[in-house]
């Protein structure tokens, strides 16, 4: 059994909550008391069906308001899968939350009421999906059963979404009609749609091939931690000096020749060990420890590489950040705390390119900055050098946060397009 | 060739994200220490922490913060556990805060030191100067921690701000804090209760005796199963009587039921939980029974 993260994503309404309520509920991860608290509550508003919504909106404000504020973590299981919902919010002061939710998402859902069709928020979605690079997007048409469960009204939609997610990078696109009141194609196939002849949400989300998405071509190797026992009375371990981290791109070897960054130095692997005993290979997400044939001087937010396969050491990086600051602003000359893997340096905004329309994807070149939840092309100067891939090759690699140094807060998720 | 399938087990990947975090923590901060309770989440956090740092010690210290309720046998393997490791192991007495004068304790049948714990683990975390704290929460618990980050911030009076909290993206963790505040890291965010039963199972990790099927003297209230305690205050309308039970949680004897159940091995509590219909929390925890919002007002106020 392996792991599926996804993320939800659609405008209020459109019905996300009730559609994760159903995948909860008739994959048994609901319980009885949990239901019954949710009964409870709907009765006592005066709502006349059970409100599943109520399952996910877990903040007192977020009930009291009747919508979803922050990210949610769900948890499920089926024989097949064990999956990890990151239920984000759908309005659009929320794009750094599904920015956030996305950003580990194998899959994204978007939700779009078929009466409504394609919206400037589904297409927001999409965008995002596509500029965190999920590489798997299903466009879920909900409320069939509004449209008397239409051909037609699907194809329709289906046709419209295509056209605009061509502009887009979107790995593998699937397009399923469901009600999620009702359960229509959510767990089994519906017989009110026998036209259609996919997967049911839940059979596609079981059996969609994630394994191969990782990048498993470039060895990357941030170290994280240095491990030295130092154990006086331990002869073993005495001399022991291993390098933990995860794991971030390839597959690592005893014997492969390696490059250890910045020193560019090259030296072998003499052993790849973890509390259970040595491997004979290592690949993401494994946190292993390393050892080397040689005695380099390695430290935390180092990298190991391979001599002919290395990652971009760049102290000037161009990236698409999202701005995630209530107050403050992103604007040319603003100094940040970088932290990439596991480097930390200082950053200065050297420029700022354009701002993205995140509904339209119109270019504003004339912006002077990015605000809360605003989405442009930066320039950074950072103070020492990273180790850096496209984000589009590998997002462990190519993503990074930026901190207030004022406030310590997380401000920016960045994106590397290039590094110079 | 034979293409390789680099499938992970959830498991595997749950442990790879969970060292992760800890190691992180290790590598950022000056003063980590981990909550040890003697209950599951924090074993199989306390395994986590010996991977993750093998073959050198846990490079942090670990505390419990003891209500002086708790069962015998908990405290027993406490003790037990942390001296096999060699780690250290600080004890915050709630009895000291009440003889201190720091709270106030309840009195009267439902009494509970649960709610005083919070004043005893903050000043013990001032104390020790603590600026990262694990705890072994998990998000599927409850619907308040389903929101919660794994590097969860904590200001200076040890509150939780729910409506302000850091992004938390990829696999990259904001560490930064002025001195006074800290963060609670929550390693186990993603395991669910099935997983972390796997998991003990998988490692053959020991467990508290109570976990598994015993006879014991036990009285209901409101549903649940209470023990047979000179802590737990009982009226002459509550019976006692004699049943085979286990524990689902292990937290103060006032306030956690027991479950009837015949499970005796780790694979039978597995079976059992697999087809269990009520939550942990919900099957033996009065103070999550309080109020709708029970659990978001308690760890605003820095509960764990
Ligand atoms: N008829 C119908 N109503 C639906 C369907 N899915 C959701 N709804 C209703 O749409 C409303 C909004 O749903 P909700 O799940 O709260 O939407 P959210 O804002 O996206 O989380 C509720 O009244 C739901 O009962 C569907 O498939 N068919
Ligand atoms: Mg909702």
């Amino acid at each position: 059994m392996d792991i599926l993260r996804f993320a939800t994503a659609g405008s209020v309404d459109d019905g996300k909550s009730t559609l994760i309520g159903r995948l909860l509920f008739d994959s048994k991860a609901i319980f009885e008391d949990q239901l019954e608290a949710v009964e409870r509550t709907s009765r006592d508003r005066g709502t006349e069906y059970t409100d599943l919504s109520l399952l996910t909106d877990g903040l007192r404000a977020e009930r009291e308001q009747g919508i979803t504020i922050d990210v949610a973590y769900r948890y499920f299981a089926t024989p097949r899968r064990k999956f990890i919902i990151a239920d984000t919010p759908g309005h659009i002061q929320y794009t750094r939350n599904m920015v956030t939710g996305a950003s580990t998402a194998d899959l994204a859902i978007i939700l779009i009421d078929a009466r409504k069709g394609v919206l400037e928020q589904s297409r927001r979605h999409a965008f995002l999906t596509s500029l965190l690079r999920v590489p798997h997007l299903v466009l879920a048409v909900n409320k069939m059963d509004l449209v008397d469960y239409s051909q037609e009204r699907f194809e329709e939609i289906r046709e419209e979404f295509t056209a605009f997610a061509s502009k887009l990078n979107v790995g593998d696109l699937t397009f399923i009609p469901i009600s999620a009141l009702n359960g229509d194609n959510v767990v089994s196939r519906s017989e009110n749609m026998p036209w259609y002849n996919g997967s049911s949400l839940l059979h596609h989300l079981e059996n969609v091939h994630i394994a191969s998405d990782r990048n498993l071509v470039d060895v990357r190797f941030p170290v994280q931690y240095v491990i030295r026992p130092q154990k006086a009375n331990d002869h073993a371990f005495h001399d022991y000096r291993g390098y933990a981290g995860q794991v971030a791109g390839g597959v690592l070897k005893p014997g492969d020749e390696v490059v250890h960054l910045p020193s560019g130095l090259n030296t072998r692997i003499a052993s790849i060990d973890t509390f259970d005993g040595p491997v004979e290979e290592a690949f993401p997400p494994m946190s292993v420890t390393l050892r080397f044939e040689d005695d380099l001087d390695i430290s935390r937010g180092d990298m190991i590489a391979r001599p002919n396969n290395r990652p971009h050491v760049a102290q000037d990086l161009d990236a698409m950040v999202c701005w995630m600051a209530d107050g403050a602003k992103l604007a040319p000359r603003t100094k940040l705390t970088i932290k990439h893997t596991t480097r930390t340096a200082r950053a200065l905004v050297r420029d700022l390119h354009y701002r993205l329309d995140v509904n339209t994807l119109h270019r504003d070149e004339e912006a002077t900055s990015l605000g809360l939840n605003e989405i442009g092309r930066v320039s950074l100067r950072v103070t020492q050098p990273l180790f850096v891939d496209d984000y589009a090759r590998n997002r462990l690699t190519g993503g990074f946060i930026l901190v207030d140094e004022a406030t310590n807060g997380t401000v920016a998720a960045g994106m590397i397009l290039e590094a110079r | 060739m034979l293409q390789r399938d680099y499938t992970t087990s959830q498991l595997d990947v749950l442990e790879a994200e969970a060292i992760h975090i800890m190691r992180e923590v290790a590598a950022e901060f000056e003063r980590p220490c981990l909550l040890f309770s003697g209950g599951k989440d924090s074993i199989v956090m306390l395994r986590i922490a010996e991977k993750a740092f093998w073959p050198a010690a846990i490079p942090f210290p670990l505390m419990h913060v003891d209500t002086g309720h708790n069962f015998d046998e908990v405290i027993e393997f406490r003790d037990r556990r942390s001296q096999e490791l060699g780690a250290r192991l600080i004890v915050a007495s709630v009895q000291d805060s009440i003889d201190q004068g720091r709270v106030v304790e309840d009195t009267g049948r439902r009494a509970s030191r649960n709610r005083l714990q919070t004043t005893t683990l903050l000043d013990a975390i001032e104390e020790h100067e603590f600026d990262a704290v694990f705890g072994g929460a998990r998000r599927d618990e409850e619907k308040a921690r389903a929101k919660e980050r794994v590097f969860s911030f904590r200001d200076d009076f040890g509150q939780w701000d729910p409506k302000n909290q850091r992004p938390e993206l990829w696999n990259l963790y904001n560490s930064r804090i002025r001195k006074g505040e800290h963060i609670r890291v929550f390693p186990l965010s993603n395991w669910t209760e099935l997983d972390v039963w796997d998991y003990i199972r998988r490692e053959g990790i020991e467990i508290p005796s109570i976990y598994f099927a015993h006879t014991r003297k036990v009285f209901e209230r409101d549903g649940m199963l209470l023990p047979d305690s000179e802590v737990v205050q009982r009226g002459d309308d509550e019976p006692l009587f004699e049943a085979v039970v286990r524990y689902r949680t292990v937290g103060d004897m006032t306030c956690t039921g027991a479950v009837q159940s015949t499970a005796v091995t780790v694979e039978e509590i597995i079976e059992e939980i697999a087809a269990t219909r009520i939550t942990e929390r919900g099957a033996t925890r009065a103070d999550d029974r309080a109020s709708e919002a029970a659990m978001e007002d308690r760890k605003r106020e820095g509960y764990f």
